[in-house]
């Protein structure tokens, strides 16, 4: 309970410092979700026409998943050198594994019936994509975009490995100094900060869903 | 590359340090988990309860985890391995529980009338059937964990991210290389052959 209470006291006394490190956090992982999102739900939509293309996008999405963050981050410094550019990147590239492939999942679940009689109704093939499949394939998708916020968030951390600031900063500095209060002020917070994205995008996951597509 | 020969028996000893940490910590995952997730198979209270808490656990930020274990555990081995152990819970609970409660009810139904006892009924009927599912939730736990592991050499447990880790500290970005395709390698090793034993245990049951 001290060790809490020191953690913020550190805050209290260092206001401005947490204030960026937060601010920080956050601009590194909305952008690089942002970045994830603008080219991972076109990339699995375009690739569910085409089953090679298919083949190859997620199978390579799979291959990169194994590689882990930690490796990720440290992949940029040698092209990219230290700070928020190369953190940015690293956590765009992490995010998109699972909007990929919930796009594609999504999309290829839409009852070939919905589709057939959306053509049948004289759609052409992008206006099936956005009028029937895409809003069918919301809820799917947006898990996809949950799971790759979550970790978006949580990689954030590991940015602070590159110069790229955050949260992380604290822990290390804790860890680098063994001050345990002040790796309580980073991991308190960005613990508390992927929960709530967690729960946020629970949240509009529900309220996006077609109406007729609830459970309840 | 020269590096690379040149420190092949370090490079070597990390990924022993790696495999270690891995399995002992996903065989501590297993053992709480069969028995947790054989008890809250057929209660879905207490199931809903085990799944929640879970989730949360593996919500946590990796490096934030392992951190908050530093003022209880101290740095080394045992805080990476009770980190390791909470992030493998979630997906090897939710698999043991789900393969048991996909038993069919008649094959329940017909076991009990030949006259087995709760214990044979787990072990001689629900388990291999439930086999499979039970594999699969290994295999995803064990390629997570090996992902996870890295961020554990910076709490002084070793492994391949130790190598990750001093290549990020001196700019040289052969160790950086080494340390993240040894990991993912490992990681893709370990997902072809348990996807192997998983579709050889599905055609068996068919």
């Amino acid at each position: 309970m001290t060790l809490l209470g020191a953690a913020v006291d550190y805050i209290a006394q260092n206001p401005r410092l947490f204030r960026e490190a937060l601010v920080t956090h956050l601009l590194l992982s909305g952008s690089a979700l942002l970045v994830a999102a603008a080219v991972g739900i076109p990339l699995g939509a375009a690739v569910t026409r085409r089953p090679r293309a298919a083949f190859v996008a997620l199978n390579g999405v799979n291959v990169a998943r194994t590689i882990p963050s930690l490796a990720v981050l440290a992949f940029m410094l040698p092209f990219l050198g230290i700070g928020f550019l190369p953190s940015f990147l690293a956590l765009a590239i992490l995010g998109l594994p699972p909007i990929v492939t919930n796009t594609w999942v999504g999309i290829r679940q839409v009852d070939p019936d919905a589709v057939e009689s959306a053509r049948g109704m004289g759609m052409t093939g992008s206006q099936v994509l956005r009028r029937v499949e895409l809003p069918i394939a919301v809820p799917v998708i947006l898990a996809g975009v949950r799971t790759s916020a979550v970790q978006i968030v949580a990689g954030a951390t590991l940015a602070a490995f590159i110069g790229g600031g955050g949260l992380g900063d604290f822990i290390t500095t804790g860890i680098g100094m063994m001050q345990v209060e002040l790796l309580l002020v980073g991991a308190i917070p960005v613990t508390a900060l992927a929960i709530a994205t967690e729960l946020g995008f629970s949240l509009l996951e529900r309220a996006l869903t077609p109406r007729g597509m609830r459970e309840s | 590359m020269t590096w690379v020969i040149r420190h092949a028996d370090d490079i070597a000893l990390a990924a022993w340090e790696h495999v270690v940490l891995v399995l002992v910590s996903v065989a501590i995952a297993f053992a709480i988990s069969l028995t947790v997730g054989v008890w809250i198979s057929r209660r879905p209270r207490a199931y809903a309860v085990v799944m929640a808490g879970t989730a949360l656990l593996y919500t946590i930020p990796s490096l934030a985890l392992f951190a908050l274990l530093i003022p209880v555990v101290g740095l080394g081995r045992p805080p990476a391995i009770i980190g390791l152990v909470a992030y493998s819970l979630l997906i090897l609970i939710r698999n043991i529980a789900t393969g048991l409660r996909e038993v069919p009810a008649d094959v329940l139904e017909a076991a009990r009338g030949m006259g087995l006892g709760r214990w044979q009924l787990l072990t001689r009927v629900e388990l291999p059937l439930a086999m499979p599912v039970i594999v699969a939730g290994l295999r995803i736990a064990t390629v997570t964990v090996i992902g996870i592991a890295t961020i554990a050499a910076y709490i002084n447990a070793g492994g391949l991210g130790a190598l990750i880790f001093s290549g990020i500290q001196q700019q040289f970005a052969t160790k950086i290389v080494v340390g993240g395709v040894g990991t993912a390698a490992m990681a893709i090793g370990v997902d072809v052959a348990l996807t192997r034993v998983e579709r050889r245990l599905r055609a068996s049951r068919a």
